[in-house]
């Protein structure tokens, strides 16, 4: 049995506190006018350096002029978002100042919406990816993994406050209090042509069910193969157990299919006019590869703290090749994205990368290091994956890289060239930590930590690479 | 210099793998064991030095690696430049994207191909070449353990008795 240590408590509630003050401070400086947001540009412009955009913290000062000379260079830089509600602004010559400090303004007071949505989808599909592992292991029947379903369930717990809070953002934003999502907005639809053909989908309503129906998918299934699970241990058959093998594989197909929509809606929509097919998948793997490596560091974190006793070396470097293969897996998933549309150099497509290769050079280039180059160097070596504290360095890079990944997916439709890793990004990612932590580790403390009537127990217990 | 060895037949991987660890248990060396297919873990129960083919993979692969960066490169680039969808290709590194797929393939065929090929050298393995391993049936079914033998031939027979085997010959070598 796991008793919650205190520290470790204090420790969380310390992030969460940390996180909220930060996230509050992120909301109360958001500029509030166009006048505000425009003096505020303007004095970060000089501060900031070339990876903002260079011709664009400009606007503010020499305005008029920069759109007509980089009218090419300049507009793919504005963003997805931008060429919503900028497309027809380009229209009307006159009323292009004013929207656009108008969108200026919107990027800005998007941008701690954006900060707290990207932390918050991060932190969720860590649990969520953990899901869909655990179902893998329970409808393959994996004799190796048993020992760590009780790990991984403490992860999947987090799906309920972690799907919530994700839920009330998504609802807060049809409500229209932040900007986050163009299409939600009536007044860009009824200018957009695009939009309007995709309405039949893309409407508040159908969003929100749509989002309901996953989220409830995913907690139901989480909580009964927990139930089962837990019976298993007090059973004197298997039923419990073949129960939740079928429950697992149908799962399966239901998750493939409301991941990958999920992945639509949610993030793929903030650009709505671009799309990509292979979108979900590559969600997926983020998400896969963040969750197994939260599963090796907690596994890492009890077994240092004495507790697992049965999990050994194997169990450890399993996992860390699940790192390892499931990070070059997303690589290929990224790649195959990129190098299609970049070779392709579709303008509609394309203008995907443009914003992101112009404004988010380091975020963009700097995530591949870190999910690509740096896991197949420091992991490939089949020694190092049994070294805890190399596993526990690449998971923390690994983790950053894919924070990343999702602040790159979401950001620049949303913030544009104003993004910043600053104040309101760092506090939803310490807020969301701490209840993250305080969250799994609750769980994983009701029960005990290893199965006890599990019919693989056995063979896990002596698992052997 | 003629020595004795003792040979010992298992028909189980388990009990060969039990017995391995007993014989080096009892300070017995084992000078080779025949199997018909790979036992996993053999290896570490006999106390074989780790294999380094895995390091000559990683080289191999960074030779088909840059072997493949040099060759688009002469090809693409210098030899015969083209623009192909509108790209034209004077650089290579603005035209690396199109060259990643052959870099990747390139890097799994030298790796793969030539580690097959340090395997069979290593292991002397090569076409016609006449097998070495002293029993018909260890292709089949049955397990072969070659063990030198130092002086004490009752005791080790009655060791390998008793960890199963299921045939013992002593042979001059």
């Amino acid at each position: 049995m796991y008793t919650f240590s205190n520290r470790l408590k204090i420790g969380s509630f310390i992030l969460m506190a940390v996180g909220l003050i930060g996230i509050a401070v992120g909301f109360i400086s958001a500029p509030a006018t166009v006048e505000e947001a425009k003096a505020m540009v303007a004095s970060h412009g000089e501060g900031h350096g070339s990876d903002h955009g260079d011709g664009h913290a400009v606007p503010g000062q020499t305005e008029g002029e920069v759109h007509m000379d980089d009218a090419g260079k300049a507009h793919p830089t504005v963003g997805m978002g931008a060429e919503v509600d900028h497309g027809n602004a380009l229209a009307h010559e006159q009323e292009h100042e004013m929207s656009h400090d108008e969108h200026l303004l919107h990027q800005l007071q998007n941008r701690p919406w954006s900060a707290l949505y990207v932390a918050a989808l991060f932190f969720f599909f860590i649990a969520l990816g953990v899901l869909a592992f655990y179902a893998i292991q329970r409808a393959a029947q994996a004799g190796w993994s048993p020992l760590l379903f009780r790990v991984m369930e403490g992860i999947t717990a987090y799906l309920v406050p972690g799907g919530i809070i994700v839920f009330v953002i998504l609802l807060l934003s049809v409500l229209h209090l932040n900007h986050i999502f163009v299409w939600m907005d009536p007044e860009v639809v009824a200018h957009d042509e695009l939009l309007q053909g995709k309405q039949g989908y893309l409407n508040p309503t159908f969003f929100l069910i749509r989002a309901a129906i996953f989220l409830g998918g995913w907690i139901f299934y989480r909580e009964y193969s927990r139930k089962l699970s837990l019976a298993q241990d007090e059973a004197n058959d298997n039923t419990n157990f073949v129960k939740n093998f079928k429950w697992s594989a149908a799962f399966l197909v239901f998750y493939l299919v409301t991941e990958s929509i999920m992945s639509w809606d949610w993030i793929m929509s903030v650009d709505p006019h671009w799309f990509s097919t292979l979108f979900g998948w590559y969600v997926f793997a983020s998400m896969f590869v963040s969750g197994i490596t939260v599963i090796a560091m907690v596994v890492i974190y009890l077994k240092s703290r004495g507790y697992l006793p049965d999990v050994n070396d194997s169990h450890l470097h399993d996992l860390a090749k699940f790192m390892f293969g499931i990070s070059i897996f997303w690589t290929y998933l990224w790649f195959a994205q990129f190098m299609l549309i970049w070779y392709a150099d579709i303008p509609e497509e394309v203008t995907y990368f443009v914003t992101r290769i112009d404004d988010y050079k380091l975020p963009f280039f700097g995530m591949i290091v870190m999910n690509f180059l740096f896991p197949i160097l420091v992991l490939m070596n089949s020694d190092y994956k049994r070294v805890n504290w190399f596993v526990v360095m690449a998971g923390i890079i690994i983790l950053a890289g894919h924070y990343l990944d999702v602040f790159n997916m979401i950001m620049p439709a949303t913030v544009g060239d104003q993004w910043y890793i600053g104040i309101p990004e760092i506090s939803s990612i310490l807020f969301f930590m701490g209840l993250f932590t305080f969250w799994i580790f609750r769980a994983m403390a009701t029960v005990p930590l290893q199965p006890k009537r599990n019919p693989f127990i056995e063979e896990s217990r002596h698992f052997h690479y | 210099m003629a020595s004795k060895v003792i040979q010992a037949f298992y028909n189980d991987d388990d009990v060969l793998m039990h017995a391995v660890k007993r014989v080096r248990a009892a300070k017995h060396h084992i000078e080779e064991v025949y199997t018909p297919f790979p036992v996993h873990g053999l290896d570490k129960a006999m106390g074989l030095a780790p294999t380094r083919l895995a390091i000559t993979a990683f080289l191999y692969g960074c030779v088909g690696l840059t072997v493949a960066i040099l060759m688009m490169n002469f090809i693409m680039i210098e030899d015969w430049p083209q623009d192909i969808g509108g790209k034209p290709s004077f650089s290579y590194l603005e035209n690396m994207p199109a060259f990643v797929p052959i870099m990747f393939e390139m890097t799994v065929f030298f790796a793969a191909h030539l580690m097959v090929i340090t395997f069979y050298m290593r292991s002397k393995l090569w076409p016609f070449k006449e097998a070495e391993n002293p029993d018909v049936r260890t292709t089949d079914d049955h397990f072969l353990m070659e063990i030198e033998l130092h002086g004490n031939e009752q005791e080790l027979y009655d060791l390998l008795v008793d960890t199963g085997a299921v045939e013992i010959n002593s042979i001059e070598k």
